[in-house]
């Protein structure tokens, strides 16, 4: 009996967030928060119960953008979800690319040639950039420091998407990756026009850091804020830049060392506190190694093919079985489930987003902190509700 | 200092804002109507049928194979085949489309149909301000409003069209070369017995000239499977 006492405990320690009593002073307050809030990054809905100012109960509502991208794709033949997954993170394509040509090389056993591996690290690296120096952006125009900061990291971004249309022909929507290398290649003047970009941006994130950095009022905000202890983000499967600001060393990049990300040399940054202020700073720190990796990525790059000669891009039927292939996207890992059944379609579609999973424990990080910081604390998680409802 | 990091941080500010009027490189942002960047020239939007020559009814490189229309990943494409067949840029007789029909309102620039296409007969345009008043009706496009003539394609793509231009003409070298052997082969066949129809000589040459392209072949061997 005492042990299954002491088990109920435990699961409700691991499966519910602390419980806020009210004061018992007035009424609560049930304030829906969103699908048409400001700060909701796109459709959300947060239904928040007050006692005052303190959050006592905090519901996420999903769904608003579901566009059944899953259902789509099986479908379709595999070709054709590719330039639906552009779509799931509009924000980093390059990356979903990425995830989905890496689980159908799984599945039909494709090799990929050495320039296509490193042409998919400069683009992944210059994606990465973008989409943390966006996130800071938005994360600190959700302060009320509205457009200044966010852009600045846009002013940077147009330079990378402008990189991003003279390779594939689309800013955002790239569908550039294959089965088996990229679409097209990338000319001389491509990358001498990438290495120039590159050299700069650390005077970009020296900028942008002299701008936030040392803010007072910015680190009154987050400082102390939203705290996500490590251990629950790991029950929680949390990835990415939130997990290591909450301080366990996970990337994917160096624990799978996927494409060819075992020669580049660069850190992993950890935060301590895991706190608004931790996830805000380690951001910066991953810009920092991503322009570490480019530069290295755009010295050794080699000649040769980007598409292996035997690849097909259509009509091919992989053999019956599974594959995950996952990738460390800018916002956690990004993994892609395919089953195939031999036919021309996958059996089962899956995707795993790194937003949503990211995004179930918004709860405990706001319970009990005041309702101005849940905008915040949400704008910290980085998400894009294209890929959390797909 | 308390207030330290704000000043800083205003400095920056500052500095941008003087800069914009100095530095080009800190003014980022044009007046749009008046002012344009210069285009990009691997940029795509919407997909367009070529033609070769002057009359675009005559001179469409499209067979009506259909391949586009089953890879089209929104569907947004409609083609009916022919019954009858024209001679097409080769001078051999093909199926050509009926009607052909993009609703680029459906349309997502995706590029896959050019992609699949073993003919090089659809290619991506870059005219983007396709603002219309008809809801319905103005955003779908038939065969004549979507042929456009390979001069275009030279014109917003000068190095993807010299490529294919070149692959082109390779392809017709070789099939006139065929189409040549072919024609002596049956000629011969023809002294030999009599009683042969000619028309044999001008069909032979049609299934080789098809495959001539690394693209075409792939496909075939895709559409067995």
């Amino acid at each position: 009996m005492a042990v299954a006492e002491n088990k109920t405990e435990k699961l409700e320690g691991w499966n519910r967030p602390p419980l806020i009593e009210p004061d018992g002073e007035g009424e609560l307050l049930e304030v829906a928060m969103g699908p048409h809030h400001p700060s909701t990054h796109g459709v959300f809905r947060m239904d928040v119960a007050l006692d005052g100012e303190r959050v006592i109960r905090l519901k996420p509502v999903f769904g608003y953008l579901h566009r059944n991208h899953e259902k789509l794709a099986e479908g379709m033949t595999y070709l054709g979800s590719m330039p639906f997954t552009d779509r799931l993170d509009y924000m980093c394509p390059m990356t979903n690319n990425w995830a989905y040509a890496i689980a159908v090389e799984k599945l039909t056993g494709q090799e990929v040639p050495e320039r296509a591996q490193y042409l998919r690290v400069i683009v992944g690296e210059l994606t990465r950039i973008v989409n943390h120096a966006s996130a800071v952006g938005f994360l600190i125009q959700e302060m009320g420091a509205s457009g200044t900061p966010l852009m600045y990291a846009f002013k940077e971004r147009e330079k990378v998407l402008d990189l991003f249309e003279s390779l594939t022909g689309a800013r955002m929507m790239v569908n550039y990756m294959r089965f088996g290398g990229c679409r097209v290649d990338a000319t001389a003047a491509w990358l001498d026009a990438t290495r120039k970009v590159v050299a700069g941006l650390p005077k970009f994130v020296g900028e942008f850091e002299a701008l936030l950095t040392g803010n007072e009022i910015l680190m009154a905000r987050t400082q102390g804020v939203g705290i996500l202890r490590p251990d629950l983000a790991v029950n929680a499967g949390v990835t990415g830049p939130m997990l290591r600001a909450s301080g366990v060393n996970y990337d994917i990049r160096k624990v799978d060392r996927y494409g060819i990300y075992d020669r580049f040399n660069f850190r992993v940054p950890l935060g301590d506190h895991g706190d608004v202020y931790d996830r805000f700073m380690i951001r910066f720190l991953e810009i920092r190694e991503s322009i570490k990796i480019l530069e290295q990525a755009l010295k050794d790059i080699p000649g040769g093919p980007v598409m292996d000669s035997k690849a097909k891009i259509r009509g091919f039927r992989p053999k019956p079985g599974e594959a995950y292939g996952r990738i460390e996207a800018p916002k956690g890992e990004l993994g892609f489930y395919l089953i195939s059944d031999g036919g021309p379609n996958p059996y089962r579609y899956r995707v795993r987003p790194p937003s949503l999973i990211n995004l179930t424990i918004l709860e405990d990080m706001c319970l009990g902190q005041n309702v101005a910081d849940v905008v915040l604390i949400f704008g910290s998680v980085d998400i894009v509700l294209g890929e959390v409802d797909r | 200092m308390l207030g330290e990091g704000i000043l800083k941080g205003l400095a920056e500010t500052a500095r941008n804002f003087a800069g914009s009027y100095v530095s080009a490189e800190r003014l980022t942002t044009v007046q749009y109507p008046e002012q344009r960047i210069a285009p990009i020239e691997a940029t795509r939007d919407f997909p367009f049928l070529v033609y070769d020559g002057d009359d675009w009814e005559k001179g469409l490189r499209c067979v009506a194979c259909q391949i586009c229309e089953k890879e089209c990943p929104p569907k947004c494409i409609y083609i009916v085949k022919s019954t009858d067949k024209k001679p097409d840029a080769l001078g051999k007789m093909q199926i050509y489309p009926a009607r052909f029909d993009i609703d680029i309102s459906v349309c997502m620039s995706c590029q896959i149909c050019v992609e699949v296409c073993p003919f090089e007969a659809i290619k991506m345009d870059t005219e983007f301000e396709l603002a219309t008043t008809d809801r319905f009706g103005g955003l779908l496009l038939d065969r004549e409003e979507l042929s456009k003539s390979n001069e275009h394609f030279h014109k917003i793509h000068p190095t993807e069209a010299a490529e294919v231009d070149a692959r082109l003409a390779e392809e017709k070298v070789k099939a006139d070369a065929k189409a040549k052997a072919a024609a002596e082969a049956a000629a011969a066949k023809a002294a030999g017995a009599a009683a042969k129809p000619a028309t044999v000589a001008t069909e032979t040459p049609a299934k080789p000239a098809a495959s001539g392209t690394e693209i075409a072949a792939k496909t075939t061997e895709g559409e067995k499977k």
